[in-house]
């Protein structure tokens, strides 16, 4: 680890969090997140063996209800939020030719 | 300026002494004359909380009674949503969003009569400390305009420093409540994880989020925390138990308290900060607690392991945001193209940094180096705090290690901006809660807080040990 993010991994990130870098980001945002890792070079380095991983603070159990319709959000109150509406329905555009 | 309790204003307008609509005047008054310099909301619902405040004191003349919060006026941190009125996380991305339902913190608050005022600025998505990531704009601290108010919920905290409001809500994920509520000299409270329900609340990082209230007084906290605490079936992370009792806390006193000062925390704070949270000590061993000092060695750990675990999870989260269902849609010749020009124009740089970041945390060849270590560095925090409260009940420390900087001071450089929050996140990690109470200034005159800190659900002592704070600077 501390080995820092290349420009590479800077760009492959950004395409699988779908967003276009300018140039200017690109440069910047290598730099800056080489700067975090860098700190938590820490963490990366630590023993923790045999330490189990914390995902959530509470003891959770899987919270079911009874499978029971219950009033929902207003479908056209919903509707009129979304930038694009067609016959009822969220308007999308066209998804063939979608990146591998 | 209103100088007016949230206490007294609800108890006056149960009794009839005061009416919801004058003090509402009073409150729009002071944001009238001050707002233009303090930038403290998004939003102003002038016409909604006049309505609001109208409708308490109808029902005060009938004869009912409107609840805890009787004419209380409050600020929204605009993260918090309101059915039919914009909840834009001063994203540009929601800028035009009216959500269809509201918060169940939102409900509950109508619920106790309560008047919301405004929706306040925040740092984007709640990613930042200073509020100076708002795509509209920064938030000044109304006890010097060239400081930040701390963030991310730095309009709540002005807006209640400044009297435009006796209280409001904020969020706190690493911080977001009590490191802005000790920049401006107000009481910040990030209730245990699980306490207040999170339906609602915009998500930044979901095992982190908690709503809490910010106020002047202890007391019109802990006033605030009772009415929107408590389990909510519609968050599955909502405790399904009671809540702390929190009415007549402020008279517990705090004899016989064990309390522990935490090396850890003081570790790099300026020396004026630590010489507030070394009286702090003196004044609650005054009030007859016993106050040692003590270690959360993990704690040290805390920061790089919060900012992996936050971007992870906000990385996951913040997908949503794909101009599909609601907010900004920038179009595309087909639909990749068009997610990536809606977000790429939509969220700020702080936004896409984390985004970025958490994408790499959990990425293939990443994940256990980063976000797995982070997690079991999260353990053993939760380890070291119950090593702690072992021996103590409460424990102590500085809620920011500097006063209010200047604006400008840490935008350009992410990883300074980050430090500042070293204090609050380790308690955050472990999903206990912490209360940030003013205690005096630091050599430049601005407001010091500290810190103090319990285990799960202990929000009952905690509040006691913060009115004794409160009760020794008077």
């Amino acid at each position: 680890m501390g080995k820092g993010i290349s420009r590479e991994d800077v760009l492959h990130v950004a395409r699988l969090a779908r967003l276009d870098l300018t140039e200017a980001e690109l440069e910047r945002f290598t730099e800056q997140l080489a700067a975090v890792l860098d700190h938590a070079a820490d963490v990366a380095s630590l023993d923790t063996a045999g330490v189990p991983p914390t995902a959530h603070p509470l003891e959770l159990q899987n919270v079911l209800r009874d499978d029971v319709p219950e009033p929902s959000l207003d479908r056209d109150e919903v509707l009129a939020q979304a930038p694009a509406v067609e016959d009822g329905r969220f308007a999308v555009p066209r998804i063939l030719g979608e990146e591998a | 300026m209103t100088t007016r309790t949230a206490t007294d204003i609800a108890a006056g307008v149960r009794s009839r002494s005061l009416r919801a609509t004058d003090v509402l005047e009073e409150s729009l008054a002071a944001i009238d004359a001050r707002e233009h310099e303090v930038h403290a909301f998004n939003l102003v619902l002038r016409d909604e909380a006049r309505a609001a405040a109208a409708e308490v004191d109808l029902r005060v003349a009938a004869g009912d009674d409107p609840g805890p919060l009787a004419g209380v006026p409050i600020a929204l941190k605009d993260v918090l949503c309101t059915r039919g009125i914009p909840t834009t996380c001063s994203s540009k991305i929601l800028e035009k969003w009216r959500p269809p339902y509201d918060a169940t913190v939102v409900q509950r608050l109508a619920g106790a009569g309560a008047v919301v005022v405004g929706k306040t600025n925040m740092d984007e998505f709640a990613m930042g400390s200073s509020t100076e990531n708002s795509a509209f704009g920064p938030t000044r601290n109304p006890h010097d305009l060239t400081r930040v108010p701390g963030g991310s919920s730095g309009g709540s905290a002005a807006a209640v420093a400044a009297g435009f409001a006796p209280v409001a809500l904020g969020s706190d994920t690493g911080g977001s409540i009590r490191q802005p509520a000790a920049l401006c000299g107000v009481v910040g409270v990030n209730p245990t994880y699980g306490l207040v329900s999170r339906y609602g609340l915009v998500a930044f990082a979901s095992s982190l989020d908690q709503i809490g209230p910010m106020s002047n007084t202890v007391a019109d906290a802990a006033l605030v925390l009772e009415v929107i605490a408590g389990h909510d079936p519609l968050d599955s992370t909502s405790i399904d138990a009671p809540a702390p009792r929190l009415d007549g806390s402020g008279d517990d006193g705090v004899a016989g308290l064990k309390i522990g000062v935490v090396a850890e925390l003081l570790d790099g704070v300026d020396a004026d900060v630590a010489g507030r949270v070394e009286e702090a000590a003196r004044a609650l061993e005054k009030g007859g607690a016993v106050v040692t000092d003590t270690s959360v060695p993990a704690s040290r750990y805390g920061l790089s392991a919060y900012y992996l675990i936050a971007s992870a999870e906000a990385s996951s989260n913040l997908a949503r945001y794909d101009g599909v269902r609601y907010g900004l849609r920038v179009d595309g010749d087909e639909i990749t193209e068009m997610y990536k020009a809606t977000r790429s124009a939509g969220f700020g740089a702080e936004v896409k940094r984390r985004i970025m970041l958490g994408t790499y945390a959990l990425s293939a060849g990443y994940y256990d180096a980063y976000y797995g270590q982070a997690q079991r560095v999260r353990t053993l925090i939760i380890r070291d705090f119950a090593t702690a409260y072992a021996d103590h009940d409460v424990l102590l420390g500085p809620t920011s290690p500097t006063t209010a900087f200047e604006l400008g001071a840490k935008t350009e450089d992410p990883l300074s901006m980050y430090l500042t929050d070293v204090c609050t996140i380790p308690t955050k990690l472990a999903g206990h809660p912490a209360i940030s109470v003013p205690y005096g200034t630091g050599d430049d005159g601005l407001p010091v807080g500290v810190q103090l800190l319990g285990p799960a659900l202990s929000e009952r002592r905690l509040f006691a040990a913060a009115a004794a704070l409160e009760a020794s600077l008077a």
